[in-house]
Formats: C-alpha cells, structure tokens, sequence
C-alpha cells in the first residue's frame, strides 16, 4: 500500500479537470485574442472559466484575473495595494508571522523600499483574531494581507471578522486562500475580501495556473507587460487548457464541498486521535478551527526529514517543516512563529489528506508512523538523555 | 529517493553498530539539538585496537548513514588509523553526499575524534593538541 497523505503540497488531478483540459491541446488550440473562429472557441472557452470560478468566489467574472499560480497571486496583489498606499502616503501593512514564503517575501522586498509591516503574533491559540488586527490598523495602514488557512499547521483564520473590521476601518484586505479555495466556503463578497489567491493544484486541478480576485475598482499593478491579455493587467498568452483545467476542478471540488470535508475531518480526527497517543508530541495548529485534511505534529528527539524518509519506503508520503527538509538551517518559519523552539520544531511531520484517502489508508499510518517515531527514537542520543534526565522533556 | 545515494539509503535503512557501550573506554559527541543534528560516538579500545565502535545519532539520513558507514570504517583499526579517518573519505565510502549534506560527514569525523581524545584524556596518553580544535564556527552556530 502507497498512502498519498501529502495533499497540501500538491494533489491528484480529478478526471474531471483532466477531461476539461484535453480538448484545449489539439482540437481547440486557438489563441483567444485571435479574430477567427479558432481563437473565438478558445475566447470561450476562457470566458466559462472565468463564469465557474467567479461563481465559485461570489463575484463577478471581470473581478477574476487568472495567473501562474498562487504565488503571483500573492505578489500581485500585495504589490498592487502597496502602490495605492504609497500614493497616498500610506506605507503601512499588517500581516501575520506565518504566512507563506509568496507573502512574506513580497513583504520584505516592499519592506526595504520603507514600507513598515506588522506581524501579528500567532503563538495565541496557533492563530490570529480579528481584534490583533484591528488593535493593530493605524492611520498609515494601507493593507492586510493574512492567509485563510496555514498550510502547514491547519489553522483557520478568522477571515470574514477580519474582513468586517477592515471594512469598517476602509483597509484593503488580501487573503492567500491557497489552501481555502474548494475546501472551506469562500465568498468575497459576504466575508469583505478585498482580493484573493487560489491556486489550481491544491484541489485536484493542474499545476502551473491560480486566479487572483479583484474587487471591481481597486486598480492592479502589473507584473508582467506586454499584450492586453487579462483586461491589460497580465500579459501573456493564456493558458487556456490549465485555466480550464482549474475552474473544472474548483467547480467540482465547491458542489461536493461539504460531502468531501465531513469525509476527510472523520479521516483527520482519527489520525490525530491516534497520533497523539505517542509519547511526547503535541499537535500544531488550531485544533478547533482547522483544515478538513490538516494533521500536524511535532514529536520531541527525532529529526523529520529521517522520519520522511522512513516512511516513504514503508508507503507513506508525507511532508515535515525539518531544517533539512526546508533547505536551510532553520526549521520551518511557521513551526518557530507559533512558538515551537528548534529542538522540537526538527521533528515536525505534517499529513495532509484528501477525499481520496481511505479508513485502510489511515489505519496503515497508524500503524507505521508510530512505530518510525520509535525506532529513530531508539537511535536517538536526544531521546536517550530526554529518558535518563539529563535533558528535560519540552513536549 | 534521488536524493541520495543507494549506498546511503542502505547506510540509512540498515544502520550498522547502533548502540551503546556502557563501558566504552571513549565516548564523543558533537552537533546540538538546536541544529537538528546530533552524533554520539562509543569506542571500546584494546591494545590500540577499537574493538567495539557503537552510534546513536539525531539527526537527517544522511547523518545516520555518515554515523554507519563512519564505524565501520574504524571498526577493528588501530586508534592512528582511526584518526587519520577523514569526512572526505566517508562521504566518498557513501558514494557521495548532496553538497548541502556534507557537514553530516564532517560531524561523523568530528564525534570519531572527539572520542579517541576522550580515550587519550582518560588514560593519560599525550597528544598534540592542535588537532582537536575547538568546535570552528560554521553557519550553523552563526
């Protein structure tokens, strides 16, 4: 048995963004700037994806942009507010410490041309409330930008009280709805979303192709010149099979969203019922409001990228926010903001589910994982001094 | 895995001379949990010869493979034979290690030496200290 319990990084295409993807690759190959009836198939085509996502957000069609994917989204958008601000005089942005690299990175670069960030602290409860960010809005502040949901850890931001107070206070808000979109009911209207990433992998749609939502008004910057693709704010052909590809399966992932997250929460809370009977671990995220597919933990005196190894060979696919896995030499930003010291944070492992894992799926976890945890366990000198008393327990 | 090498996932899934030696004649640990990699070392010499080499490691694969591929590199040599045991010569012994994996070697080496000095400081045998050098700075600590 090979268990796929790695769905936050990418997933399975479902047949049905495959079958809505093949026509645009031989049949309907046409450029949908073109005036011939070729490129006027493909202008169609690109025009009912645009219907099917925007009627998957609540919006209407002209406020959705497609892109590369969820990290230009992110880039984007944040760029795009920050420009306004700046016009106004307004270099002030609110965020949170564990927002994904598209975001904080961005942040950074926009940091060292003067605009001042606030990192909202997450250590509370692994997640944010509506009121750090109003405590945080000041006269300057031209943007928040905070995530739906983590990525590593699960939690669920607060998003339509967050979104009330930013209206109220007249604050664009961003939110990377990355690991959200056709998993957790999004309407940008109703929940005062100003702007909003998906991406197309994260919900059985293709890589390679994500949307931005605009509110209607709020003017873009460019990232990319060149032809007047994207109502003139996102040159460059369109990727017409993988933007079909995505709406096919954000339109399928929306009509059976409530079906699929009651199935994958009765598969996680197994898994992290299960998981939290091994010895010294603790449970990242918030365990209330939480992903439908997102298990997290730490586990003291183990490292996580020997831990993932183990259980790729024994059919398990997993991820870990280990220095070694994250290529540096620090553990995973999200695991250390929510307050995990380096020791523990190393021994991170993360599995994320989908609506195509089983109950078999998740008893083979159960069996392996802790049964891994042991034998590195064993080979531990961390773990050795942890049980002698030379070194005390954290978790 | 691409990642590594066959000889390192062997190193990895087969680790050889894990363990302790409660009564190891010299006992070398280096790295710190902070970093995410530890390696302690158990030597048990006689006459010059290690006899019993044993590791427990914390740390990525190829820190345990390093670990195993380093003891049995030593295993049944003469303790100036064990010195001259370089990270080089584990990582090639490994079939090579990814370039951001190579401190793994360097730890190996480092907890082998550090052991063999504990055996010296244990049972008086001089030895030029200028070959132990304290802990160098790498980004690790930095």
């Amino acid at each position: 048995m090979y268990v796929y319990a790695d769905n936050a990084a990418t997933t399975a295409m479902s047949q049905t963004a495959i079958d809505a993807m093949l026509p645009y690759f031989k049949d309907n190959f046409g450029n949908p700037s073109s005036l011939h009836s070729v490129g006027q198939a493909a202008r169609e085509a690109l025009d009912n994806a645009r219907d099917k996502v925007a009627a998957c957000l609540g919006c209407e069609a002209r406020e959705i942009y497609f892109t590369s994917g969820g990290s230009e989204a992110d880039n984007q958008a944040i760029i795009s507010a920050a420009r306004l601000g700046a016009r106004k005089g307004k270099k002030h942005i609110i965020s949170t410490a564990f927002e994904h690299h598209a975001v904080l990175h961005t942040l950074a670069k926009l940091e060292k041309e003067g605009f001042d960030v606030t990192y909202l602290d997450v250590r509370q409860g692994h997640n944010i409330t509506a009121q750090q960010v109003k405590d945080a809005i000041r006269e300057d502040t031209c943007l928040v930008t905070v995530m739906y949901a983590n990525n590593e850890i699960g939690s669920i931001l607060p998003i339509p009280q967050i979104g009330a107070v930013c209206r109220e206070a007249g604050v664009l808000f961003h939110t990377d709805a990355v690991q959200a979109a056709g998993h957790l009911h999004i309407d940008v209207k109703e929940q005062n979303i100003d702007m909003l990433s998906l991406s197309g992998h994260k919900f059985h749609g293709p890589k390679g192709v994500g949307a931005l939502y605009v509110r209607r008004g709020i003017a873009l910057t460019n990232l990319i010149e060149g032809g007047a693709q994207e109502r003139g704010k996102r040159a460059g052909t369109e990727n017409i099979a993988g933007i079909c590809g995505m709406a096919a399966a954000l339109e399928e992932a929306c009509a059976h969203l409530d079906e699929n997250a009651a199935k994958v929460t009765a598969l996680r809370d197994r898994l992290i019922e299960g998981l939290s009977k091994i010895p010294h671990c603790a449970l990242n995220g918030d365990p209330v409001n939480r992903l439908p597919g997102n298990v997290s933990f730490c586990f003291e005196g183990i490292e996580g990228e020997s831990l993932l190894l183990l259980l790729d060979m024994k059919g398990i696919a997993a991820s870990s926010g280990s220095a070694c896995t994250s290529g540096s030499l620090d553990p995973s930003h999200v695991l250390l903001a929510i307050g995990r010291v380096h020791d523990v944070a190393h021994g991170s492992l993360r599995l994320s589910l989908c609506e195509y894992n089983t109950e078999e799926e998740i008893d083979h976890i159960l069996a392996v994982v802790p049964e891994v945890v042991q034998y590195l366990r064993n080979m531990s000198p961390v773990w050795r001094d942890l049980q002698t008393g030379k070194r005390q327990y954290i978790l | 895995m691409a990642l590594y090498s066959e000889k390192v996932m062997d190193h990895f899934m087969h680790p050889r001379n894990v363990g302790v030696i409660e009564d190891a004649s010299g006992v070398g640990e280096v790295g710190n949990a902070k970093c995410g990699d530890i390696m302690k070392i158990y030597l048990k010499i006689t006459d010059d010869i290690i006899e019993d080499v044993k590791f427990e490691t914390f740390g990525c694969g190829s820190a345990i493979a390093s670990s195993s591929m380093a003891t049995e590199m030593i295993k049944g040599k003469s303790v100036q034979e064990a010195m001259a045991l370089t990270n080089k010569a584990v990582a090639e012994a490994l079939d090579g290690l990814p370039a951001h994996k190579m401190h793994c070697s360097v730890l190996a080496e480092e907890a082998i030496h550090n052991a063999l000095k504990d055996y010296f400081d244990r049972n008086g045998i001089p030895y030029d200290k200028s070959i132990f050098p304290d802990c160098e700075h790498c980004a690790h600590c930095d």
